[in-house]
């Protein structure tokens, strides 16, 4: 079997999120991360990045942000000629 | 749940704005687009509003319209300049990362330990900053895969893009993200 490159690699490490890898991808995977620092050190990246996301949007935390006083009412009164077309 | 409890559209505006607003806003990272789609969803919400069951907090189903309004606001940009021929910079390019032989230029560095990081709001903050950075098409794309959770085959069925092609542009946006993270965070 021919040795990944840390460039294979990092596309695998990224796919997984996204698809289940093959059988003879994920052997060569897991020998390239046992001989390389950096693709293990990338590995934990992503894995942290995603969890992270994820954290933000399940907060959806944007601080104290709120509509400013002017979309509230534009958006108001849109809300009030499309309600008049309803009834 | 009695008809009342789902209000009217002023109520909705009134409670439930800043949520919708914030939730927008996390998600489109920008003013202008969070609140179009804000009005969007309070309209499709106006519409649909006899087909509202109940079962859900008033909340809850606007959030719902909310997503589904986002996806919508995606794919007309999508319609109206194809993601994957877009004439944007990589999130970093392969070159950058790696030298001929496929090896790290820079390899990347232990960011230490996960539970710890992630209750640091400084590595929050710089993750915010380094999503900015990322071309803006790519950086939402990246959102609704990542922030909204969206699966990758509704994704491609949405956006009308291949596998091979999403995992592309996910694999660049990593990328640069994880390059812009190992800049500003790792000591």
């Amino acid at each position: 079997m021919k040795m990944l490159t840390c460039k294979d690699a990092s596309h695998l490490i990224s796919e997984r999120q996204e698809r289940p890898l093959g059988l003879r991808e994920r052997l060569g995977l897991r020998l390239h991360l046992w001989l390389c620092d950096g693709c293990r050190n990338f590995e934990r990246q992503l894995a942290l990045m995603r969890q992270a996301l994820r954290n933000l949007g399940r907060a959806a935390d944007a601080g104290g942000a709120d509509l400013t006083p002017e979309a509230r009412e534009r958006i108001r009164k849109t809300l009030a000629e499309r309600g008049k077309h309803e009834h | 749940m009695t008809e009342n409890a789902l209000g009217t559209p002023d109520t909705w505006l009134d409670e439930h704005g800043a949520a919708l607003y914030k939730y927008a806003l996390v998600h489109t990272r920008d003013q202008h687009r969070a609140e179009e789609v804000v009005q969007e969803t309070l309209l499709a919400a106006l519409q649909a509003q006899d087909r509202y069951a109940g079962g859900a907090s008033v909340r809850t189903w606007l959030i719902g319209i909310l997503k589904h309004k986002i996806m919508d606001q995606f794919r007309r940009d999508a319609r109206e300049v194809p993601l994957d021929d877009a004439d944007e910079p990589d999130g970093a390019s392969e070159e950058e990362s790696f030298d001929l032989t496929g090896h790290w230029r820079n390899a990347p560095s232990d960011w230490g330990n996960p539970e710890e990081m992630l209750e640091r709001g400084q590595f929050m903050a710089i993750l915010q900053r380094c999503l900015e950075v990322l071309p803006p098409r790519l950086a939402r794309l990246f959102m609704l895969r990542e922030v909204m959770e969206e699966d990758s085959e509704n994704i491609c069925q949405e956006m009308a893009i291949t596998p091979t092609n999403l995992w592309t542009m996910l694999y660049r946006a990593r990328m640069g993200l994880r390059q812009c993270l190992d800049r500003n965070w790792a000591v």
